[in-house]
């Protein structure tokens, strides 16, 4: 699955991918040492990003790459797409805010779930970078 | 991936064991809701111990489920909600589940019972072999 260097880029296509997206997340995670509850945090955002793709996108990629340095454990997940993009990002921040008929809680429930939370959003694609960062413990 | 219903005399079982896409959760949303219909199930039990990921589409697609069946005149209860996923889940904020929970299956069975014999329908989960006859 994951190489030495533990990162990876998945294409997202279909609604399996979504699955492996999430599963790959989980993994790359547990590797690296985090917690339970941030493993499930973690591929909770990567599932709810990779949706918006096959929603919105429909083709995209997710790149989940291990960004610890010495102080602290980093793992970094972009998602992209190359779709109409979104048109109010601030709007769609807003927690209930759905232009699909969905809950809204997407986009605002992944931003809570993560340390760093950015999106870039234009006529030619969308992509959100996420971040969940813990310290490593002092001895 | 079909999700397998059990039936337990007038009460229905499923338990989501796999990683489910999100056509397997409106697969599994439309089977469930037209054998409540087709059975005249008193009660549905939802266990979801094994899913280790309930995002917010997972989460809407088992809370309509649940209002559904509700809907149709069964009661419901989800079992064995994770610890991490419940985390996750009031991290994310509003209200994504609003249906019974119980930490397991066993004590599901036991709230839906109590639930059935609150309506007062408590003597139709005798009648194991009085199935309406479906089709």
């Amino acid at each position: 699955m994951l190489g030495p260097q533990l990162s990876e880029t998945l294409p997202i296509n279909n609604a399996m991918d979504i699955v492996s997206a999430r599963r790959t997340a989980r993994s790359l995670c547990q590797q690296l040492g985090f917690s339970n509850a941030d493993q499930t945090r973690l591929a909770t955002a990567v599932s709810e990003l990779t949706r918006n793709v096959i929603q919105y996108a429909g083709h995209g990629e997710c790149l989940i790459e291990d960004c610890s340095d010495e102080l602290s454990r980093r793992i970094r997940v972009c998602v992209r797409d190359w779709g109409p993009g979104i048109a109010d990002v601030e709007q769609a921040l807003q927690d209930g805010f759905s232009t699909s008929g969905g809950l809204g809680a997407g986009l605002p429930g992944t931003r809570r779930l993560v340390d760093e939370f950015t999106i870039l959003s234009d006529h030619e694609g969308t992509r959100v970078t996420i971040v969940l960062t813990r310290p490593y413990r002092m001895r | 991936m079909k999700i397998p219903i059990l039936r337990l005399g007038r009460i229905l079982l499923v338990s989501i064991q796999i990683d489910l896409t999100d056509n397997d959760a409106m697969q599994f949303q439309s089977d469930l809701v037209n054998l409540v219909a087709e059975t005249e199930a008193l009660g549905v039990a939802i266990d979801i111990t094994a899913l280790d990921v309930v995002d917010s589409y997972m989460a809407r697609v088992i809370n309509d489920t649940a209002s559904m069946v509700r809907l149709l005149g069964a009661e419901v209860v989800i079992c064995g909600i994770q610890p991490f996923v419940a985390l996750t889940l009031v991290e994310m904020g509003r209200d994504l589940f609003g249906a019974d929970c119980t930490f397991n299956l066993s004590q599901g069975m036991d709230k839906l019972h109590a639930k059935i014999a609150l309506r007062a329908d408590a003597r139709y989960l005798e009648e194991d072999d009085a199935w309406p006859s479906a089709q």
